[in-house]
């Protein structure tokens, strides 16, 4: 089980805080994307007793729906309850994701944490609710209005000096009341606790060995399981030849539902054999389309459409330009990839069944699973376990599908952890995308006109509450994925939606006679074209916004080359979004960045040549903004790319934790680097081949890292605002933009390798030379 | 096929009886409810299932619980303890050196190793060693940051 609280925190000491009422500010709006869609459930999100406990001994036990899985969220969100309460953060328990206890927040994902919990609603405003309870309670008590009382460390004073612990006022009884959606937040300037480098909870127990991950959980009387997957998409099964593992100690059942298939033994070594020997006929599915022309195949595929902006001229607009500027983008599948295989621990009895789940989403997982084992959806309790990092959707829903087949199969408690293979074969990818790009300057070296549409891969995502289907698991057990439907392009109405940072930030977004964009280019177009994937599709941090910023803040620069400006001041032309031009301008600054347009290609060819890029992005639109300077040096002999520097602004509203924001933003990068420098999915005719580490690729701690310069950027009076997926968005841009200001090539594919690198350098010459 | 093995991990002997081709890994999860090595890809690849062997690293997913012999094995939390970390864990706190923290064991216990051979290791060396250990969530930085101060507190 996992170390006392008490141990976590010893190192953190003591936070003093103190709060009066009188120092209340109003509350600010919230932020504009909405939260994950929730069912209702047995604990109404509604009353505060669902959020919140006071116990005896002053604890204050909170419950969420948003879990950490190493992006610190744990951390943050017990210095939210900590700073409404005016208590310090040991004095804070917090629960996360467990369907018996906590509300159904729906999923732990999209960067909706921040701004759904760290607002005017849920967990941040049913703490302020209770501070003004307590508060009210101690009035009453103390015979004092409340403006003359004071709360700290848990203890509420009044002018006379007579006070009341939290404890006396409420311990171990309900609050009764709901959520009061007038209760004042504490404003930013009197923070005490939040905004402050907490260090993240979890280290200690971390760095000694001693976390709980799920792939920790052992309960008694448990078993161990194994799946074997067939051998390619498709794939359909024929015969499973039992006798081909009966000799095997310690086997307890090989299970089959439709096409799953899986063993579960005595012990995780004899699974493992099981799983390997079990012969099992399967008739191949349809082949796959060829790696090689994938690209093309993806624009040919019957589509999904969707505009976000037209202004309706891009065709006398195009007409009238002189020189268009063209270029396509193509973007590969890449992988979660999580250094931990999936695993989950299911115990399912006849009447009711318990998950130990590293998914994001308890309550759909919840509700999932009830489908699947026949069960109804009150009789199954999902308990959050953290597993390997994630990033999005790894195997974590799938696996806990397929413990929970294993153990209804069994009739006991089974723990089920996928091989490399069953991760990297079968996960939810991030999706293949292709961009093209037309466009002209205006006499002035502005752009007159944009008209950028792409084509998207999606098969599957999260499962949802209802859809098992949409990751490998459920499709085994016989339910689809959600089905695709073609769809043509009806014009853009009512709000800009820019989910998916589709429409670039420099697009004015003219709809419905607004103009809802941050940018000045009013004749624009933006297009998306869903396709059918032949692999499973999730949302791998970033999703499609990474895709499409690496294409728009690439065809930017493209556009500034062609303007010979200088690639800041093209960009502040183009921008009239304040917050985004802000980011740029601290990244510029403290990036000492000289103005100039982009350098000469170099005249030799070879040694080593050093260049920067810019990039910047409002993430969806309107949930955090940050600009990216990366200097890199590229080997002309090798065609090795070297990121040196990375300089990056943040601005996501106020910062609960500098130190968890830091480490995102930085682990962000260097994952950007990763999946910009080696990241790329292969398959053959059957299957993905790139299931181990020696085929996909991955920074190993060897790499020789840039270094990182964080600025955060932090205007008053705006909500908070997502943070995770920040830096990552624009990092293959950014990097990108830098290896062609260096070399003069433009690489308009990822990853960009030393191979592609070369390619591009001789391809150059060879036009100049003709 | 079961046979009794004994074994001796973070000080502490004990005897299991498990066939000696199970991977250590799975005897020190399952067997002896160790936490600080975890599976990641079964193939020596990535590290997460590090331990010590007699002071050298090894993967212990791909290393036979039945090929240990009489060598003492120590795990992540054989190094140190919540209330007394090793002053490398130590480190890895005062960074903050991880987001998810599933790698450490391959981080952590490679570093002390070059470290434990050579307390003047050069940074190639360091380098050399990590260059089978990943860390998914790049917390690469902060890692190395970690692993220099230990390394110029030890030579001082």
């Amino acid at each position: 089980m996992m170390p006392s609280r008490r141990d976590f925190l010893k190192s953190t000491g003591v936070l003093i805080v103190s709060f009066s009422v009188n120092a209340l500010a109003p509350r600010s709006m919230n932020a504009a994307q909405g939260p994950f869609a929730t069912h209702p459930s047995h604990i109404d999100p509604k009353l505060l007793d669902s959020w919140l406990a006071v116990s005896s001994d002053g604890t204050i036990t909170a419950y969420t729906g948003k879990c950490d899985f190493g992006q610190g969220i744990l951390t943050a969100q017990t210095q939210l309850v900590a700073e409404e309460l005016c208590v310090p953060v040991s004095r804070v328990k917090l629960i996360q994701c467990d369907t018996d206890r906590t509300p159904d927040q729906g999923t732990t994902s999209g960067s909706q944490s921040t701004p759904t919990n760290f607002n005017d609603e849920s967990l941040a405003l049913a703490a302020a609710t209770a501070r003004e309870a307590l508060m009210s309670l101690a009035s009453t008590k103390l015979n004092e209005p409340v403006e003359r009382l004071t709360a700290s460390e848990g203890i509420i004073t009044g002018s006379s000096g007579r006070h009341a612990a939290y404890a006396e006022l409420v311990a171990n009884t309900h609050f009764d009341i709901p959520l009061n959606t007038n209760a004042m937040r504490k404003p930013v300037a009197l923070w005490n606790v939040l905004g402050k480098p907490v260090p993240s909870l979890d280290r200690a127990a971390l760095m000694t060995g001693r976390f709980e991950f799920v792939q920790s959980v052992r309960i008694p009387g448990m078993l161990h399981g194994r799946v074997v997957r067939p051998p390619g998409m498709g794939a359909t099964l024929v015969r499973v030849h039992e006798d081909s593992v009966r000799d095997i100690p310690g086997l307890v059942k090989v299970v089959v539902r439709k096409n799953f298939v899986g063993v579960v033994a005595e012990t995780q070594h004899q699974a493992v054999i099981a799983a390997r020997k079990l012969a099992v006929e399967w008739n191949p599915g349809p082949d796959l389309p060829p790696q090689g022309n994938f690209f093309d195949s993806m624009q040919k595929q019957p589509s999904h459409d969707a505009l976000s902006v037209d202004s309706g001229d891009l065709g006398t607009k195009l007409a009238a330009s002189g020189a268009l500027v063209r270029a396509r983008y193509t973007y590969p599948y890449q992988m979660h990839a999580s250094v931990g295989t999936s695993c989950a621990v299911a115990d399912v009895k006849p009447d009711r069944a318990t998950l130990w789940s590293a998914t994001q989403s308890v309550y759909p997982t919840r509700s999932v699973v009830a489908k699947i084992l026949g069960l109804p959806a009150d009789k199954v309790r999902v308990i959050f376990v953290r597993g390997s990092g994630c990033y999005g959707l790894n195997g974590a829903d799938a696996v806990s599908f397929d413990a929970a087949v294993l153990s209804q199969a069994v009739g006991k408690p089974v723990r089920l952890q996928f091989s490399r293979e069953d991760e990297m074969k079968w996960e939810n990818l991030g999706a293949a995308c292709v961009v093209e790009h037309q466009a002209a300057l205006a006499s002035d070296g502005t752009i007159a006109v944009w008209d950028r549409e792409h084509w998207i891969a999606s098969l599957g995502n999260r499962p949802g509450y209802d859809r098992p289907g949409n990751v490998i698991s459920g499709v085994l057990l016989g339910y689809e994925p959600e089905p695709f439907a073609r769809q043509q392009a009806s014009p853009p109405k009512g709000k800009l939606r820019n989910n998916s940072n589709a429409v670039p930030a420099y697009f004015a977004g003219f709809i419905d006679g607004k103009c809802q964009g941050g940018g000045t280019i009013r004749s624009e177009r933006a297009l998306t074209h869903t396709v059918p994937s032949p692999f499973f599709t999730g949302p791998l941090r970033s999703p499609a916004r990474i895709q499409n910023t690496f294409a728009n803040e690439c065809f930017m620069d493209e556009l500034c080359a062609r303007a010979n400006d200088d690639p800041l001041a093209f960009r502040l032309k183009h921008l009239q979004d304040p917050r985004l031009i802000a980011v740029l301008k601290a990244a510029a600054r403290a990036a000492n960045w000289q103005t100039r347009p982009m350098q000469k290609p170099p005249k030799s060819r070879t040694g080593i040549v050093s260049g920067r890029g810019i990039a910047c992005v409002n993430y969806e639109g309107d949930n955090g903004y940050s600009a990216l300077i990366a200097e890199v040096e590229v080997n002309l002999d090798t065609g090795l790319v070297q990121p040196k520097n990375f300089v990056v602004a943040v601005d996501c509203g106020p910062v609960s934790n500098p130190d968890g924001l830091r480490n995102q933003t930085e682990g962000g990068l260097l994952q950007g680097m990763s999946r910009s420098l080696v990241e790329e999915v292969t398959w053959d005719s059957k299957h993905i081949t790139s299931t181990d580490w020696a085929r996909y690729k991955t920074l190993y701690l060897d790499y020789p890292m840039p270094s990182i310069q964080t600025v955060f950027v932090t205007p008053d009076g705006v909500p908070a605002l997502g943070a995770g997926e920040l830096s990552i968005t624009i990092t293959p841009a950014a990097l990108g933009n830098a290896i062609f200001d260096a070399t003069g090539v433009r690489l308009r594919t990822l990853p960009f390798t030393p191979e592609r690198i070369m390619a591009a350098l001789q391809e150059s010459r060879k036009g100049s030379i003709s | 096929m079961l046979k009794p093995i004994r074994l001796k991990v973070n000080g502490q002997e004990s005897t299991v009886t498990v066939d000696p081709e199970t991977p250590l890994l799975f005897v020190l999860n399952d067997q002896l409810g160790l936490q600080g090595p975890r599976f990641g890809c079964g193939m020596a690849q990535c590290g997460s299932c590090s331990v010590l062997m007699q002071g050298q690293v090894v993967r212990s997913c791909v290393m036979p619980v039945g090929a240990v012999g009489v060598r003492e094995i120590t795990t992540l939390e054989g190094i140190g303890t919540l209330e007394h970390p090793h002053p490398l864990q130590q480190a890895f706190i005062d960074e903050g050196a991880a987001q998810c923290g599933y790698c450490l064991s391959g981080v952590i216990l490679t570093a002390k190793a070059v470290l434990d051979a050579n307390p003047r290791a050069s940074d190639q060396e360091m380098s050399d060693a990590l260059g089978g250990v990943m860390c998914r969530c790049f917390a690469h930085l902060r890692m190395l940051r970690a692993i220099r101060k230990y390394a110029e507190a030890k030579k001082a």
